[in-house]
């Protein structure tokens, strides 16, 4: 027997235009609409980043502001100090090359081959060692730079990484704290957890930084950066914690019986049946934890820390460049938008291919 | 006798347990007294005395009357009634700019869709606080009042936003703005409510004098409460050097609002999204094959339906935004937070402002989560009904 297929005639070009976005009246207005504000502030804002921006230092300052548009020349005058901080500025290769470490090692950790325990572990700490004596110095011919020159990105990045790297494995022994089977012990770190949860993170840091030098004996009070960074890794950890627990509810019961029943011991369980599902599960919420982290480090700014935005803040903030703040701002902007974002697109990449395994 | 004791269950898991509480309690009880040791070395005595002492620092912005004369516990509450009308007016403004932003991604218009999602990706991306510092160079760098951008008989200078205020006494200005926010929510109420004879649906002109009487009601307040000899509306003009009259929005506040609202919008478009993508498309199918019009199934099927998924994770984002007000003091705005820093700056009080704080903050979340469970629990579907 013979098919007899019809396909409907496809329509032209106009005509899928006219469907897509001009079919009804109201679809037309919004059509417009939208389309003049694209147009609107695509124009405006090549106008002036790019048309009549001024890209070269060598007009200087007043050059620079006679312009219509965005004055670059701060960034190509000022970009070491925002990057780098105060950093001493023949030393500055290694604050670079600690960015780089840490860039080189997030990408790894992204690739499913570093995704067992021990392998990003391993990445990990070789990571974070390499940056600590790559910036600190002292050994291997390095010139000694102490954390109280630290600054602009590069202490944004140790911030972000000590803050994972504390507050991960923090995370997940509150989370088993929390769903112990014996109700003071779970009780107890619901309520440590709820209690951080509930306060805002400037407060935290504020109390570390500032206030727990008083509740301290003079030994244990350390460098006021690293108070900071246990600060905010507590922080995390609350929320990953909850996350981290989540992701257990979302394994089977069955699983542990099944593994009790085998004879396995609490640490094989926890460590071969529980946690490598409950991460599975929890992974797309780690990452846009990743995300929220990194995007709080900014917050140290409050508690007087040279980071990126201080650094940017003294960027412009001082001499002749005071008129071009929002260059700066910008600039910290993109910074920040191109690592968030592209760590946002890869959690929305990893969920669309968790889903599909799922099916 | 003491291995056999070890070897029970029960003895073990309660000694685990009075173990791991009493070494938390322990550390947090040495903390507390090395450091009320440390302060009393320094001159502090603790105790709550110092909340009637007068503090002798001003603070930049308060809705109440404040005066260095003040005790610590007014300006507390000068503090957390800050946090409130920052949080509230950032809250609803994020709300109006999400809500908008999410009908554009959930909109049928492909073109509309890009724009929102360009929003969202651009501002979610970006901290917080790094936008604060933005607007609030921007609103700086404004023109100073004599060169100041007019219009609507607002100014626009780097001292900050001028708009006209009616001159009307405070407590006619309040009742006032109650009957406006009836008359917003009359029509609401009178459109969902069983009491009325007709049905749900046909009551557009109940709804409409219902919002026209609470209008109507404070004209007749205001009519009432303004005050003698003086023009009803106060414009801001220039006088000299300086700005009179109006009513001034400070830069700090401003910059705030605005960075909250756009932040918290492109968080709240993503959540006003999910909350559509959630409504099965079966449910509007079966309206729009009903017979009911494209803004029916809109109002009384999609939106309802949409709300009830949004509410759990909007109230999330609501706590959250109300934290997000302790950026204040990154240009100075004095929030709840502030004022706490600045009582330990200046009375050394340190461990007595931190558990005033924590205590602030969880009345604020547990009363916020309080409100949202209420409701939630009365929009609630209620009675037998099939889920997916």
């Amino acid at each position: 027997m013979e098919m007899i297929v019809v396909a409907p005639p496809a329509p032209g070009r106009i005509e899928d235009l006219r469907r897509r976005f001009f079919a009804t009246p109201l679809q037309s207005l919004l059509s417009l609409i939208s389309l003049a504000i694209m147009v609107f502030i695509a124009w405006k804002l090549l106008n002036w980043a790019i048309f009549s921006a001024v890209f070269t230092t060598s007009g200087g300052p007043e050059a620079c502001q006679a312009a219509a548009g965005a004055c670059w020349s701060v960034i190509a005058a000022r970009w070491r100090i925002i990057l780098f901080g105060l950093y001493p500025f023949e030393e500055q290769w290694r604050s670079a090359l600690a960015c780089v470490t840490v860039v080189v090692m997030t990408t790894l950790s992204c690739m499913p081959a570093f995704w067992t325990g021990r392998r990003i572990a391993l990445v990990w700490g070789t990571g974070a060692a390499l940056y600590y004596v790559l910036m600190k110095g002292g050994v291997l011919g390095l010139l000694y730079v102490g954390e109280e020159a630290w600054g602009g990105l590069a202490l944004t990045l140790f911030i972000f990484v000590t803050t994972c790297l504390i507050g991960f494995p923090l995370a997940i022994c509150l989370a088993l704290l929390r769903r112990s089977e014996l109700p003071w012990i779970s009780r107890t770190t619901g309520l440590i957890i709820d209690a951080v949860r509930s306060l805002p993170l400037i407060s935290i840091l504020f109390t570390f930084a500032v206030v727990l030098p008083f509740a301290l004996p003079q030994w244990l009070q350390g460098d006021k950066l690293y108070r900071v960074i246990l600060g905010s890794a507590l922080f995390f950890s609350a929320y990953q914690a909850e996350i981290v627990r989540g992701g257990m509810q979302g394994v089977p019961k069955g699983q542990e019986e099944a593994a009790m029943a085998l004879g396995m011991s609490y640490w094989q369980r926890i460590g071969r049946i529980l946690l490598p599902q409950a991460m599975r599960n929890a992974l797309p919420a780690t990452i846009n934890q990743f995300v929220v982290a990194f995007k709080e480090t900014s917050l140290v700014v409050i508690v007087g820390f040279f980071e990126i935005l201080a650094s940017g803040n003294a960027a412009y903030g001082t001499g002749d460049w005071r008129f071009a703040y929002v260059e700066v701002y910008v600039f910290i902007a993109l910074i920040y938008f191109v690592f968030v974002f592209s760590l946002s697109r890869y959690g929305a990449f990893l969920e669309r291919r968790m889903s599909v395994g799922e099916r | 006798m003491l291995v056999s004791l070890l070897r029970n269950q029960r003895v073990r898991n309660t000694l685990l347990q009075v173990l791991y509480v009493g070494s938390l309690a322990a550390l947090v009880l040495a903390c507390a007294m090395i450091a009320r040791q440390n302060l009393a070395q320094q001159g502090i005595t603790s105790g709550f005395d110092f909340l009637f002492k007068s503090t002798g620092w001003d603070v930049s912005f308060s809705l109440l009357p404040a005066a260095p004369t003040d005790p610590y516990w007014w300006y507390f509450l000068i503090g957390v009634i800050n946090t409130l009308f920052l949080g509230t007016v950032g809250l609803i403004l994020a709300t109006i700019v999400g809500t908008i932003v999410g009908l554009a991604r959930t909109s049928s218009n492909e073109l509309a869709q890009l724009l929102g999602r360009t929003y969202v990706d651009i501002f979610r991306n970006i901290p917080l606080i790094l936008q604060v510092f933005f607007w609030y160079a921007v609103i700086t760098h404004l023109p100073t009042p004599r060169a100041a951008h007019q219009g609507f008989g607002m100014l626009l200078t780097s001292r900050g936003l001028y708009v006209p205020i009616p001159n009307v006494g405070g407590t006619a200005l309040a009742a006032a703005a109650i009957a406006v926010i009836a008359a917003i929510a009359l029509p609401v109420w009178l459109g969902r409510t069983s009491r009325l004879g007709q049905p749900i649906g046909e009551r557009f002109g109940i709804q409409l004098a219902g919002s026209a009487a609470a209008l109507a009601c404070a004209g007749v307040i205001l009519a009432v409460g303004r005050l003698p000899d003086l023009p009803l509306l106060d414009f801001p003009a220039l006088q000299g050097l300086n700005l009179k009259g109006g009513l001034r929005i400070p830069p700090e506040f401003s910059a705030l609002a605005v960075a909250i609202a756009i932040y918290g919008g492109s968080y709240i478009a993503e959540i006003v999204r999910g909350g559509f993508k959630a409504v099965g498309k079966g449910q509007m199918e079966a309206a729009l094959s009903l017979g009911l019009s494209p803004w029916r199934v809109f109002t009384l099927v999609r939106l309802p339906l949409a709300l009830r998924a949004m509410l759990p994770i909007l109230a999330n984002q609501y706590v959250w935004l109300m934290k997000a007000t302790t950026m204040g003091i990154a240009v100075g705005f004095s929030d709840f937070f502030m004022i706490v820093a600045l009582t330990i700056n200046h009375s050394g009080q340190t461990l007595e402002a931190i558990g005033i704080l924590m205590a602030g903050f969880l009345a604020i979340n547990l009363s916020l989560a309080a409100v949202f469970n209420r409701i939630n629990k009365a929009i609630a579907l209620k009675g037998n009904h099939l889920r997916e």
